[in-house]
């Protein structure tokens, strides 16, 4: 699409393109500038503000954070997948008695923010008889304020699929869950595998909130280490680096995926991570990540 | 049960304050947007990179670190604002990658002939992004704006755990007095609802004023 929106360019566009690269060069090149200055001027570029993590025991505790975080981020996308998935099955059900409740559920947990879920785990639960370790006190409220996510992704999994499918399943004489559990469920997961990928990336992104339970992870590993050794800015920095590393693998790997499974030309994955409000068409023409082009007259049916 | 009405002015304070982190985050958010969309979609590269670098930047640190290095990180190095101001400018630079994404998205959704149309009749980049791509790209992608808006209200809870006494903080410290967890937590998430609910109707209405059948 981008590369429909202009021309391929005569001289004088060239030129002006030209122009317009260098301008921005520079402009970029000057705000790094003004950013190292900044930095030096405040003495944060200082050798031995840096060096620390050039050695072992500081990095010995910021994995031990990292530790913390692929828990949590584990145990937490295992229960809110595990959870989803059951949302999933209740939302797609014949019955309205699995439906509504389902459907009640998503609604509900999609406007409560995470942290006060996690609020309610530190500070409700306890009075009423519940005082959960620390790890479960994050782990818990993230798994429910994504399973509600899980559950669309899943559920959207399983809309995708071309109608003919369930009917050709009925017309074999299977029972709504004997389709469910041979035909349905195995073709759907495999076309949401992205989307559960990106969605896994948010979780680990949740995770960084073990700042406000104290639980070990990342983020407060870097909290009480910069109390430590009070080089708050490079700490927080390189954990960022971290953060960034994981989640940009989480989200290429999801991509690649979604590219191969597109080239195989025999269907089209869910990519969209964003719950479907009303209808799966709109949402996922609309939320697409990539290469939306071949898949749109079939969107918009 | 009794003292409730002492802490109604509290637990107004902070939905003030979470409606206000909303809608400054939301404005800034949606102004980078589109200035990063932009730079996506033009024919420079370097802004383009800088626009896909933005992109991937932003959505793959948590908004957490994010407050962390503005409101702690950005003084250390000579730059502080108030309290406030900080949350709300690291929310809207983390949202706005999201918002980046979805218009994208929508700018993709429109389908190639019609910039092919708007170039034969002879419209600059400019122009037919104004006239034809942009009026088309946002019809398409007002249901996903309200979803990425109602991400960014829940997004400002975090805000709470870098000391913004809003919603879900001014809940949290009618607890530590009152000590009624189950309906204070109840009637923030209830709070939190009816503005979801806002946001997502104001989508709504917004959609069906706009939407062009076809």
């Amino acid at each position: 699409m981008t590369s429909v929106l202009f021309d391929v360019p005569g001289p004088r566009a060239r030129r002006r393109v030209r122009v317009a690269t260098v301008v921005a060069i520079a402009a970029g090149l000057v705000l790094l500038a003004l950013a190292v200055r900044q930095f030096a001027v405040n003495g944060e570029l200082a050798a031995q503000r840096w060096a620390p993590y050039g050695s072992w025991p500081m990095w010995r505790y910021l994995l031990g954070g990292l530790g913390g975080t692929a828990l949590a981020a584990v145990l937490a996308v295992a229960l809110a997948m595990a959870a989803g998935l059951l949302v999933a099955f209740g939302r797609v059900s014949r019955h309205l008695v699995l439906r509504a409740p389902a459907r009640a559920y998503v609604e509900v947990i999609r406007v409560i923010p995470l942290l006060l879920l996690i609020y309610f785990a530190m500070f409700a639960l306890p009075r009423y008889g519940l005082d959960l370790p620390l790890l479960w006190k994050l782990v818990l409220p993230i798994a429910v304020s994504r399973s509600a996510q899980f559950a669309e992704i899943f559920r959207s999994g399983f809309r995708s699929l071309e109608a003919g499918q369930g009917e050709a399943a009925a017309a074999l004489g299977m029972r709504p869950s004997q389709s469910m559990r041979h035909v349905i469920f195995p073709q759907a997961v495999r076309r949401v595998v992205p989307a559960l990928i990106s969605q896994t990336a948010g979780v680990v992104k949740d995770t960084s909130l073990g700042i406000v339970v104290s639980y070990a992870e990342l983020l407060q590993s870097a909290k009480v280490l910069a109390g430590y050794n009070r080089l708050l800015i490079q700490t927080y920095l390189i954990i960022a680096l971290l953060y960034f590393a994981i989640n940009y693998a989480l989200s290429r790997l999801a991509r690649t995926i979604d590219a191969r499974q597109r080239q195989s030309g025999r269907y089209e994955p869910v990519s969209s991570p964003s719950p479907a409000r009303r209808g799966l068409g709109r949402i996922r023409s609309a939320t697409a990540t990539s290469g939306d082009a071949p898949r749109r007259g079939r969107v918009k049916a | 049960m009794s003292g409730w009405t002492d802490h109604l002015g509290e637990f107004a304070e902070g939905v003030l304050n979470t409606v206000l982190l909303t809608v400054f985050s939301t404005l800034g958010a949606v102004l980078v947007a589109l200035v990063i969309t932009a730079f996506r979609i033009c024919p420079v590269r370097p802004l383009r990179a800088f626009g896909t670098g933005y992109v991937e930047l932003f959505q793959n640190i948590p908004l957490a670190v994010w407050l962390v290095l503005f409101v702690f990180g950005l003084p250390m190095v000579g730059i502080s604002f108030e309290l406030f101001p900080t949350a709300v400018l690291a929310t809207a630079l983390y949202m706005a990658s999201y918002y980046a994404e979805t218009l994208r998205s929508g700018i993709n959704a429109v389908s190639s002939g019609q910039a092919e149309a708007a170039r034969a009749l002879g419209l600059g980049f400019g122009q037919s992004l104004r006239a034809v791509i942009l009026p088309q790209a946002l019809r398409t992608i007002i249901q996903p704006l309200g979803n990425v808006t109602i991400q960014l209200l829940m997004n400002t809870a975090l805000a709470a755990a870098v000391g913004v006494v809003e919603l879900t903080e001014a809940t949290n410290r009618v607890n530590l007095v009152l000590a009624e967890p189950l309906p204070l937590y109840v009637g923030a998430g209830v709070c939190y609802a009816v503005l979801a609910m806002v946001i997502s109707s104001g989508a709504g209405v917004l959609e069906r004023k706009l939407v062009i059948p076809r």
